[in-house]
């Protein structure tokens, strides 16, 4: 399994950035019973988690709920982690779960990941604006933070959750496609429908001579 | 090199996953066409702040029943 190449050039940070250096030792310990080493690994990851969970779910009560039930599903079988990935990203697995079916429990008509795709001609953007060198620089922290929630939480379940894991949560496409029961193939595709819709519809928020 | 094959490609352009012969063909067309230009960059740009926004502190009340839940399990043996 592996992620793909990523140059300097490339605008994503690099796992390494996501993952602090001592990950593995706190791992190492919270398995021994070091249960504030444990506690470490939560507070550390615990807001990206409820962004997780927030972004599948869209609703703030299942949301919490799934990540609660994640970590104590991770601290239950810790003993299982061979620590052949990255615990971060064996955590998001086990919140993905936890989050589909909360998702599906509410929506069991609505959430079908692996439902066929259209593909040709409707991709091509309507809108090609340009933005300039740092649209981000317009809005404050939390302004942005809001902007981001809304346009995410207007995608289909199919492309918000895979862009999701692929793009915000870093796991290669590979992985995302292992987590969510689809091909790779279908996680591309879902992948660059998510993008262009995303890129769509920050447009309003990002062109040039908007809040500026 | 039409514009709906460079949309097509997209995914696997940005994430550098495409053979150098193809991608150097994108690359030309990129070089002459200003729409696919801007909407490679915008997409790329759409990543970076996605993949660079932090995220919200948690509610008081949410990381509070986080914590609670934990040690609730945790002073409790592992079966």
């Amino acid at each position: 399994m592996g992620s793909p190449k990523l140059s300097p050039s490339q605008p994503r940070s690099l796992p390494s950035q996501v993952v602090k250096d001592d990950e593995q030792a706190l791992v190492m310990a919270a398995k021994a019973g070091d249960m504030p080493a444990f506690e470490t690994l939560v507070s550390r990851y615990e807001r990206k988690i409820f962004r997780l969970t927030q972004n599948i779910t869209q609703n703030r009560e299942d949301a919490e709920d799934a990540m609660q039930e994640s970590f104590l599903k991770a601290y239950e079988h810790l003993g299982e982690f061979q620590g052949n990935s990255r615990f971060y990203t064996w955590l998001v697995r086990i919140a993905v779960n936890q989050a589909l079916m909360k998702l599906r429990r509410r929506r069991p008509n609505v959430v079908s990941l692996d439902q066929e795709l259209d593909t040709g001609e409707d991709m091509m953007p309507r809108e090609v604006e340009d933005w300039g060198p740092s649209p981000e620089e317009r809005y404050g922290q939390s302004e942005m933070g809001s902007i981001l929630s809304k346009v995410i939480g207007e995608l289909d379940p199919s492309f918000r959750i895979v862009f999701q894991l692929r793009d915000i949560e870093e796991l290669s496409t590979e992985e995302t496609a292992e987590a969510l029961g689809l091909s790779v193939p279908a996680v591309k595709s879902r992948l660059l429908r998510a993008r262009l819709k995303l890129r769509e519809r920050l447009n309003p928020y990002f062109r040039r001579g908007v809040h500026s | 090199m039409k514009c709906t094959k460079i949309i097509s490609e997209l995914a696997d352009y940005l994430d550098e996953a495409l053979d150098s012969e193809l991608r150097a063909t994108i690359e030309q067309h990129l070089g002459r066409c200003k729409d696919c230009r801007i909407v490679v960059d915008t997409c790329k740009k759409t990543i970076q702040i996605f993949c660079n926004s932090e995220p919200a502190p948690l509610p008081p009340d949410t990381s509070q029943r986080l914590h609670d839940a934990l040690l609730k399990k945790l002073r409790r043996p592992q079966a």
